[in-house]
């Protein structure tokens, strides 16, 4: 593997997670939690304020 | 020597109009109201930054041509770049709608400014599957090969045929993102005209007699 890779090998089929009618690859279902993650974290985190500063 | 400009003149009343809908200080403001220092108002810039790069990389793509990637090393970075920044947008925005969704930011005659934003956000995805379909890959044969029969069931396919190369790829460079920077620019100046939307009037039932005391 070169060092210009991508450090996880995206080059094969995806996985699917079926649960009833419902059917998601993997691949989508992790950016979907991340983006969730995000934005809670956006809400939740204290933005940096002229007062944080040195 | 000028001469005085007729109340008629279009150019004259465009200007008054422009200046008193957006002031340059309102156009281009330093100062923010206090309840903007959050993260979740970073996002509508973020997915700004992120659009200038899917279009610079997207230029550099055009320039070289559609196959280019599939031959060139550096074109194959450059096609990398242009997906991931795409990735990056549209996981921006929907996290910037989000956030807007949960603070019914169409309030204070904000309704252009969603509506604005959600041609962007509905361009956005017409964008990036015409961009699906100019991979010109096996990848882009199945999904086009797939479009076309749910595109075909409702009468679109006589005007919109995604089996052909040329047209989903000017829809995908010229037409689409054009319509979609167009609308961004037209979403910024009713921020910058309406202001960003504040958050809800806490219920004063909700506060405690401490932060009352404090």
């Amino acid at each position: 593997m070169s060092l210009v890779s991508a450090p996880v090998n995206l080059n094969h089929l995806g996985h699917y997670l079926h649960w009833g009618v419902i059917q998601i690859s993997v691949a989508n279902l992790t950016v979907i939690i991340l983006m969730v993650v995000v934005f809670v974290l956006a809400i939740l985190l204290p933005f940096p304020t002229k007062r944080d500063r040195p | 020597m000028t001469a005085p400009v007729a109340d008629s003149n279009w150019t004259g009343r465009l200007r008054g109009r422009a200046l008193r809908s957006l002031p340059p200080d309102r156009l281009l403001p330093d100062r923010q109201p206090v309840y903007v220092a959050s993260w979740i108002y970073v996002f509508g810039v973020l997915t700004i930054s992120a659009f200038l790069v899917v279009l610079v990389s997207g230029g550099i793509l055009a320039i070289a041509g559609p196959q280019w990637w599939h031959s060139a090393r550096l074109g194959h970075f450059v096609n990398s770049l242009h997906l991931w920044s795409v990735e990056l947008f549209m996981g921006f925005m929907v996290i910037h709608l989000w956030g807007k969704f949960w603070m019914a930011a169409w309030r204070g005659h904000r309704a252009r400014t969603w509506i604005t934003g959600s041609i962007c956000f509905l361009g956005s995805i017409g964008t990036a599957f015409t961009g699906y379909l100019v991979q010109s890959n096996f990848d882009s044969q199945w999904i086009s090969t797939q479009a076309k029969d749910g595109l075909n069931s409702v009468g679109i396919g006589a005007y919109f045929n995604v089996l052909n190369f040329g047209q989903m790829l000017m829809w995908h460079i010229v037409l689409l993102p054009l319509v979609i920077g167009l609308f961004t620019v037209i979403h910024v100046l009713q921020v910058r005209r309406r202001g960003v939307v504040p958050p809800f009037e806490r219920d004063p039932r909700d506060i405690s007699a401490d932060e009352v005391a404090s």
